[in-house]
């Protein structure tokens, strides 16, 4: 303790405002706040506070994502090891190679976009924000593992720049950053983030090649394809039984998470953890939560009344458990910038995030991410429902004022 | 709404108002009901900066001599509103801080105070404009603060209704029952003065979470509802809001129960009797409980041996709305109650990461969450730095209005007239923010931009 404090200390000189580095000031800062909570106390105001800021704030959400951040490290390992080359791996093999391809995205997350917020902290004067200590983890989990990594530094720097600060940085966005990586990186590298060869690792090892018959499709990825060949096609009912109760994505493993995917999103579990803690902690909106679920459902079973394919005829809570819908739902629609600010507009957010998520990965097999893109669209419209919901209020008043 | 048969022989109209949104703040430190031996400050001080927006045009001189009820300073913009001493004795010192602005008038008091005779009234028998006229003339009449804009009341306007609190929710704040007690008549004096000012209603909110006092149960001519819940239900304007919400262009006047008491003793003894029980509260006094004192007492005074040893912090006021003072510094004109904390300007090593068993959140992300009875020593630390606003929903847990508060501090920092106004400003003050201010995760000063908002639209739009 005494010696993180000589260390800040000793440094400061150097990047204080007259300092030969004073670019740094904002790094050095944002690290002695990290290392120090601050010995300000209050003008003015109230003399008491609570002991929340917002790196605690942050924190917790990160607290959240380790559930999905370890599972999602062993499955990896899991579909690579076991289920593409057939092999016999132990946990911890299986734990150890996942985290061989996540902690260079963190790495890479982290340096790409701290050096954009340093940046423009040094640039406007002010401190780092700590926003983006959540989307540093945020993006790898959402990313195909094997992406290259200048791919992902590339898109976090977008995210981060255009998504973020140039509407004045964290607390001012209007698209949710981490999602901005994602969508960027979709359209700008398609084919590193979409098919089925792209979510698990297949590359041959101890000549083991790949399994007969493997495919590494994700469950979105293999809906996809019933599209448009009829009901009772046989390819078409392959498919359909690669969902039943023994199939590979059968209900059971795609609430525990066995099955390709990005490394956050696989298991609806461990995600769930995630959000007891977020709504326990008081830290993610429930609900942004429930009714996002409550609107993946209604969708779900409108499409079961009117399937035409395979695809629209999937048990609409099967349908939740698959693909980014859970990962979205807590931990991408509940940002707090980005989503509606008025308790009633985040149920109608809520409701049409998880409504068109649905609505769109079903009728545009093309883009199986549905649910990235209704958040940011949902995103986009935050600001229009909240703005109804205040004008609800003003109207009241006004009335009161004329009555 | 439930009717309350309040002692008299009718039944009135009088309901129990729910607060659900809010919360006590639980400190070690609150004061003992009982009240200590009478407090006698070798001097007192009048602050021109306890009233919101007046600019003072002294009356005296360093030197004069006065009387308790003889005017020293008078508002420039407002010459009828005069601010009088507390009590006799001699100017001391005119204290001046930048651009001259005067801070202090600190007057050295004599052994016995003197008071300036008003002569005893009753006000039943008084019109509107004589009851006014003794209000101001004695000094008495800044302790009615209008709504909007919390400021000293402007004799020349109506008010739609006059709001009284007889409930203080605060924490560490002075128990009503123990201020009011004995002052029956005081009261009743006061209201029957009141009422003269306004066509509407005379209101009085009384505690329905504890016994209230019989000395305002028993008033006349006042509607009695009764307020249940947390903090901030004890807040004029949480009343207001409730019983009678104040629209554009109308005002009301809002005051406590006690400042009631010393508005009625201008009429039942003559003066200007400025007597308070205050409480003297908070984890650095050894032993917490009430005095009377005199307003505008040197803090020294009041604190004198009653405090421990430390880096403390001394509050004219309670922790949430009170300012800081210095331990040479004065009572404010309206404070009931000295606190008195520890500052907290220790740095802590990862604080924001560690459990923090003790630490005390509204939020569950420490583990205090454990010990939801547990007693607070807190001090004064920031805990964190401002940022730009992230976390939604949060004030609304603690803000008992049906406004947006977010929007509505925001549309102030873009300083827009019309989405202020929409979003109701005119119902609120800096107070009813408070503990928006205690639980923001941005660390906003919440209750410093709602003051430069009303500022700034009281200058626009008076």
């Amino acid at each position: 303790m005494k010696l993180v404090r000589n260390l800040l200390d000793s440094t400061k000189g150097l990047v204080e405002k007259d300092g030969k580095r004073n670019i740094f000031f904002p790094l050095w800062d944002a690290l002695n706040t990290m290392a120090f909570v601050p010995g300000h106390t209050t003008h003015g105001g109230a003399h008491v506070r609570d002991a929340i800021d917002m790196k605690r704030t942050m924190v917790m959400v990160i607290f959240a994502l380790i559930p999905a951040l370890l599972f999602g490290a062993w499955n990896a390992g899991y579909q690579h090891y076991e289920v593409a080359l057939g092999m016999e791996s132990t946990l911890m093999d299986n734990f150890l190679y996942g985290m061989g391809k996540l902690l260079p995205l963190i790495i890479v997350t982290y340096a790409a976009g701290l050096a954009v917020e340093i940046l423009f902290s040094w640039l406007r004067n002010h401190p780092v924000n700590e926003g983006f200590l959540v989307s540093g983890i945020l993006i790898p989990l959402i990313m195909p593992m094997d992406i290259p990594l200048w791919m992902v530094a590339v898109s976090t720097i977008f995210a981060v720049l255009i998504g973020k600060e140039v509407f004045g940085g964290t607390g001012m966005n209007l698209l949710n950053p981490a999602l901005t990586a994602r969508a960027f990186a979709f359209f700008a590298y398609p084919q590193w983030i979409s098919g089925d060869k792209v979510w698990v690792n297949t590359i041959a090892e101890n000549g083991q090649g790949v399994v007969d018959g493997y495919s590494g499709a994700t469950a979105l990825g293999q809906l996809a394809t019933t599209v448009g060949k009829g009901m009772n096609n046989p390819e078409t009912q392959s498919v359909v039984n690669m969902f039943a109760a023994d199939g590979q994505y059968s209900i059971a493993n795609s609430f525990f998470g066995f099955i390709p995917g990005s490394i956050g999103e696989t298991s609806a579990l461990a995600i769930l953890l995630g959000a007891a803690f977020l709504i326990y902690t008081g830290i993610g909106s429930w609900r942004i939560m429930v009714s996002m679920f409550l609107g993946g459902l209604s969708m779900g079973y409108i499409f079961n009344l009117f399937a035409v394919n395979e695809f629209m005829n999937v048990d609409p809570l099967h349908q939740l458990l698959i693909g980014g819908f859970m990962f979205g739902m807590v931990f991408m629609a509940t940002d707090p910038v980005s989503a509606a600010q008025t308790n009633k507009g985040k149920w109608i957010y809520g409701f049409l995030c998880g409504f068109l998520g649905i609505m769109i990965r079903v009728f545009n097999p093309a883009y199986p991410e549905g649910i990235m893109l209704a958040i940011l669209f949902m995103n986009v419209m935050a600001p229009l429902i909240d703005h109804y919901v205040v004008e609800g209020n003003i109207k009241k008043r006004l009335k009161r004022a004329n009555a | 709404m439930r009717p309350n048969f309040n002692g008299n022989l009718f039944f009135e109209m009088s309901m129990t108002i729910k607060i659900k949104k809010g919360f006590d703040i639980k400190l070690v430190g609150s004061a003992l009901p009982e009240v200590g031996n009478t407090i006698h400050a070798k001097s007192y001080a009048l602050k021109p900066g306890d009233f919101v927006d007046v600019t003072p045009k002294l009356l005296l001189r360093e030197g004069a001599k006065v009387k308790a009820g003889e005017a020293v300073f008078c508002d420039k913009d407002n010459p009828e509103i005069k601010f009088c001493s507390p009590v006799s004795g001699e100017i001391a010192a005119v204290v001046r801080g930048e651009k001259r602005r005067i801070l202090e008038i600190v007057i050295l008091a004599d052994a016995e105070v003197n008071y300036l005779d008003f002569g005893k009234l009753d006000p039943k028998s008084l019109s509107k404009e004589d009851i006014k006229s003794k209000l101001l003339e004695s000094g008495a009449w800044p302790l009615l603060v209008e709504r909007p804009f919390g400021v000293v009341a402007n004799p020349n306007k109506n008010p739609k209704n006059i709001f009284i609190t007889g409930i203080s929710s605060a924490p560490l704040a002075a128990n009503v029952a123990t201020q009011v007690k004995g002052e029956s008549s005081n009261l009743q004096a006061g209201v029957d003065a009141l009422s003269k000012l306004t066509e509407g209603k005379v209101f009085l909110s009384l505690d329905a979470d504890n016994a209230a006092p019989e000395e305002l149960k028993n008033l006349k001519g006042v509607e009695i509802n009764y307020f249940s819940g947390p903090h901030p239900k004890g807040n004029i304007g949480v009343q207001m809001h409730n019983l009678a919400a104040l629209n554009k262009g109308e005002t009301a006047i809002g005051l406590t129960a006690e400042d009631l008491a010393i508005i009625g003793r201008v009429f039942t003894e003559g003066k200007l009797d400025m007597h308070r029980t205050i409480a003297l509260s908070g984890a650095q006094v050894s032993e917490p409980k009430h005095y009377k004192v005199i307003s505008g007492a040197a803090i020294a005074s009041i604190i004198d041996e009653r405090v421990k040893e430390g880096n403390n912090r001394y509050i004219s006021g309670n922790v949430l709305t009170g300012t800081q003072v210095k331990k040479e510094g004065f009572l404010g004109f309206y404070s009931n109650t000295v606190t008195v904390i520890l500052e907290g300007d220790e740095e802590e090593f990862l604080g924001w990461v560690l459990p923090g068993f003790g630490k005390f959140s509204l939020s569950r992300t420490f583990f205090s969450w454990l010990n939801p009875n547990k007693k607070y020593n807190l001090d004064t630390n920031m805990h964190g730095e401002e940022r730009a606003y992230v976390v939604t929903g949060q004030y609304e847990t603690v803000f008992p209005f049906d406004i947006f508060p977010v929007q509505l501090i925001k549309s102030i920092m873009m300083r827009d007239i019309e989405k202020m106004e929409q979003l109701g400003i005119y119902e609120v003050t800096e107070e009813d923010f408070a503990l928006c201010e205690v639980i923001c995760s941005s660390k906003i000063p919440v209750q410093k931009v709602v003051r430069e908002g009303l500022n700034f639209l009281r200058a626009e739009v008076g």
